[in-house]
């Protein structure tokens, strides 16, 4: 008899998601769906809106990662408008998106991420969440974590205008110069985020990478994939979340493409499923093969893990020291035929590599603070629309981001496509989803622990949700065993 | 948790979480939010499954936040779900109350929103030229996705709402003082009330400075850099302070950009687009009209009104769900 397990909503997730399994007669998965049953529709609604507004309009695609889609806005009108952004301008830029940077990966490691690992994966579900780390690390971690979301969205209020939704972007510039009373305040912000980031690396160190089951969990194949891996570099091919070209290296650690984000369209298509609100991206020299992984797959993913993959070097000297232990730990430092590190496929390191990417935004954040130009007064300028075209990009947490305009002579838009950071990992999550299920559900057989080590291999790809930063109160998902008819077989409520 | 707090959940329809985020950002209060009340449900940050908020009895959670638009069937049957079992609903965040950004939608329409997505992406390879369905068959079964309702709604027009809560989101001080007055069991204010906001404009909340004069015309916020602490409108930005509510602290303006009216028209009542135009028309001045000529009229008005290319974005962006604009007829769309 065919049975299916039905997860929904998945929670923890910015948005809605569900997941559906699907048994055959023997109990084992057949298969496994990752649904996204939402879409909202920028695409279309933004054409006939003014360029210069698409930083205001679109951050409102996500409420969490707003400050991406501010940034890959405000650069894409630059390019249809055809003006370089003023260099204190774009210093600001940078810096008020790794400000953001620092709270996003915080609230993912403490909040939806690390408790899989800070309690254990098998810990019960109530415990399995922010309060439950504060119970096994202390209430003084749980107020540094407050602390430092609430010193970042402050440095995002005072220099973007809104702690959510900022304002500032203008075609070539911004709306709010850096005072020297800012720089000082936010170089002290930067110092206790570096501080931040080494004691979260410490805390991985000890709770992950000492503990051998962590390790064995990490390293076992039931979360691991060889997908080829997408990010942006800068001249240096180190990681940089602002700007640069974006990189691609296959599965063996070669470069595959290195392209201007401009280019996007000759790299990057598209696939539709019937079954699924979001398309699910693909590299176009592969092709797009179905749901599988390998070398001649299509698949790609866009993650913290990818962009340590494309990257031959860190740019800030702390993070180059833990990006060499990381390839080193997997002794994949230097290993490949290139003589580049070969990539490091097991996805469960993706939480790793994300409080390394931690600690490069809070040095980074020193570096522009300490750049004499920062505090230039000349942040605005005064332009003029014209008819153009417009591709910004920048690595929002989660992924790639990209936003394609086009503008009439008014500056008014006339078509409008975005490729989101989460959007590029949906096949990879898909099949994550897939490999988890089938490997940990046999014979019908599930149980809590089980069905949460299923959640944790979407979980891992940061499930663009930083609001959990206190989770009070239990955490509960109901399971139900459904026949393909619809009726309840089974249900199984854990929390 | 203890079963006698009263309940209190936090849903989102089409949204972007920002509601969600808004609350986060009221940083350690949120531990007063645990102490008062029992926070029960919230899928952004809670497991707790929509079978469970079934299994209450009508009534049964004291204060729902429900934030986002309408947009599918699923927001919808969450919306009258949420609403039946809750004593106060609260629309939360613009587009709860009057549509937000995703209700520009209804421009467009629903199958215009599909196509540009689906088939006429240039990043979209669909030779096939599939567009997801609410049923589909695969392999091994069945699998569904919620329907999309012909239009996008704002939530008072398909549950009773018994408070609005405004803003794109509403500031975490004003969720602070709306939660503890709630909290300390003060008496509620009439039902319909705006909560979390003011009665007085924006204008009355911001730094800048009104001098009496009149703008010559409409400009675009790339077009000209604002005097510090002169008022944004009468250098002709279209700033739409003078006809949204208060309850920001004139943030935008603050930061030298114009408001987008994220806190809604002073006069719920009204048409939010056309007091924003008026608003805006009252500040501009063309010129002397008298004895001119038809053409000179014209040339007049439309170059006042040329920082404007998008009248529906400027005026309506988080109103047109709660419109007449947005009721978009088939014979008209044909």
């Amino acid at each position: 008899m065919t049975r299916r397990i039905t997860i929904d909503p998945i929670t923890r997730l910015e948005g809605h998601g569900k997941i559906e399994i699907f048994l055959d007669d023997a109990g084992d998965v057949s298969s496994a769906y990752f649904q996204i049953p939402e879409l909202r529709g920028f695409e279309s609604f933004c054409v006939g809106r003014h360029a210069e507004e698409m930083a205001n309009i679109t951050n409102r695609i996500c409420g969490v990662c707003p400050e991406a889609h501010h940034m890959a806005a405000a650069k894409a009108v630059d390019a249809a408008f055809g003006v370089p952004c003023l260099p204190a301008a774009r210093r600001i830029r940078e810096l008020i998106y790794m400000a953001f940077f620092v709270t996003d990966h915080t609230t993912h490691f403490y909040c939806l991420g690390g408790p899989d690992f800070i309690v254990g994966p098998d810990a019960p579900a109530s415990e399995r969440n922010i309060l439950g780390v504060i119970r096994k690390v202390g209430v003084d971690i749980g107020l540094q974590v407050i602390n430092c979301r609430k010193r970042n969205h402050e440095l995002i209020k005072r220099l973007g205008g809104r702690g959510v939704h900022l304002c500032g972007a203008l075609p070539g510039g911004w709306s709010v110069a850096l005072s020297e009373e800012m720089r000082r305040d936010f170089l002290h912000c930067a110092k206790e985020n570096i501080d931040f980031a080494r004691f979260s690396l410490k805390t991985f160190d000890d709770i992950v990478l000492k503990d051998q089951a962590y390790l064995d969990l990490m390293f076992s194949d039931l979360y691991r994939h060889e997908t080829h891996s997408m990010g942006t570099v800068d001249a240096g091919m180190a990681p940089n979340f602002y700007e640069g070209r974006i990189r691609v290296v296959d599965t063996l650690g070669n470069e595959v493409a290195l392209y201007d984000p401009k280019d996007y369209l000759s790299h990057i298509a598209e696939h539709v499923e019937p079954w699924s609100y979001l398309k699910f991206p693909y590299l176009k020299k592969f092709g797009w093969n179905g749901f599988v992984d390998g070398q001649e797959s299509g698949i790609y993913h866009a993650t913290p893990l990818a962009r340590l993959n494309v990257a031959d070097r860190m740019a800030t000297p702390l993070a180059q020291a833990e990006f060499e232990r990381f390839f080193d730990t997997f002794g994949a430092r230097g290993k490949a035929a290139n003589g580049r590190n070969l990539p490091v496929h097991q996805r469960l390191a993706t939480h790793w590599a994300r409080l390394i990417e931690l600690l490069y935004a809070a040095e980074r954040m020193q570096e522009l603070l300490e750049h004499p130009e920062i505090c230039d007064p000349a942040v605005r300028q005064v332009v003029e629309a014209q008819a153009g075209i417009g591709i910004g990009s920048v690595e929002a947490p989660r992924g790639t981001l990209t936003h394609h305009y086009e503008t009439d002579v008014r500056g008014v838009l006339t078509k409008v496509n975005l490729i989101v950071g989460t959007t590029n990992n949906n096949a990879p999550i898909s099949l994550s989803v897939m490999k988890a299920a089938k490997g940990l559900i046999k014979g019908g057989v599930f149980s809590d622990g089980i069905l949460n080590q299923v959640e944790m291999a979407f979980r891992l790809y940061d499930p663009c949700c930083s609001c959990a930063t206190h989770a009070l109160g239990k955490a509960p998902l109901e399971v139900n065993l459904r026949a393909v008819d619809g009726s309840l077989l089974d249900q199984q409520v854990r929390g | 948790m203890s079963a006698s707090k009263p309940k209190l959940a936090m849903y989102w329809a089409a949204s972007c979480g920002g509601c969600e985020i808004a609350l986060a950002n009221i940083n350690e209060v949120l531990l007063e939010v645990d102490h008062h009340f029992d926070f029960m449900f919230c899928p952004c940050l809670l497991d707790t499954k929509t079978k469970d908020i079934e299994a209450l009895p009508d009534g049964d959670i004291f204060l729902t936040l429900f934030n986002g638009a309408l947009r599918t069937e699923e927001n919808r049957e969450m919306a009258e779900l949420l609403r039946r079992k809750s004593k106060v609903f609260v629309a939360f965040g613009a587009c709860a109350a009057t549509g937000g950004i995703p209700a520009l939608a209804n421009q467009h329409g629903l199958q215009h929103m599909l196509d540009t997505v689906f088939l006429n992406a240039p990043s979209v390879e669909n030779a096939a030229r599939l567009i997801p369905q609410p049923i589909c068959h695969v392999t091994d079964g069945e699998l569904a996705l919620p329907a999309f309702m012909p239009r996008v709604l704002a939530v008072h027009e398909a549950v009773s709402v018994n408070y609005t809560m405004p803003g794109c989101p509403p500031e975490p001080e004003q969720i602070i003082a709306v939660i503890r007055h709630v909290a300390s069991g003060a008496p509620l204010p009439p039902l319909g009330t705006w909560l979390g906001c003011s009665s007085r404009a924006v204008c009355s909340e911001c730094p800048r400075e009104k001098r009496g004069v009149l703008a010559a015309r409409l400009l675009r916020p790339y077009e000209g850099i604002p005097e510090t602490g002169w008022c944004l409108v009468e250098q002709g930005f279209a700033c739409l302070g003078p006809a949204t509510r208060g309850g920001c602290h004139a943030l935008c303006p603050t930061a030298n950009m114009p408001c987008t009216g994220c806190y809604g028209a002073l006069d719920a009542t009204a048409d939010p687009g056309a007091s924003a135009l008026t608003a805006l028309a009252a500040a501009v001045d063309p010129g002397k009209l008298a004895g001119k000529n038809e053409e000179d009229l014209h040339r007049r008005l439309k170059d006042a009104l040329s920082g404007v290319a998008d009248p529906l974005g400027t005026f309506y962006r988080y109103s047109l769900a709660a419109t007449v604009l947005a009721e978009r007829k088939p014979e008209v769309e044909q």
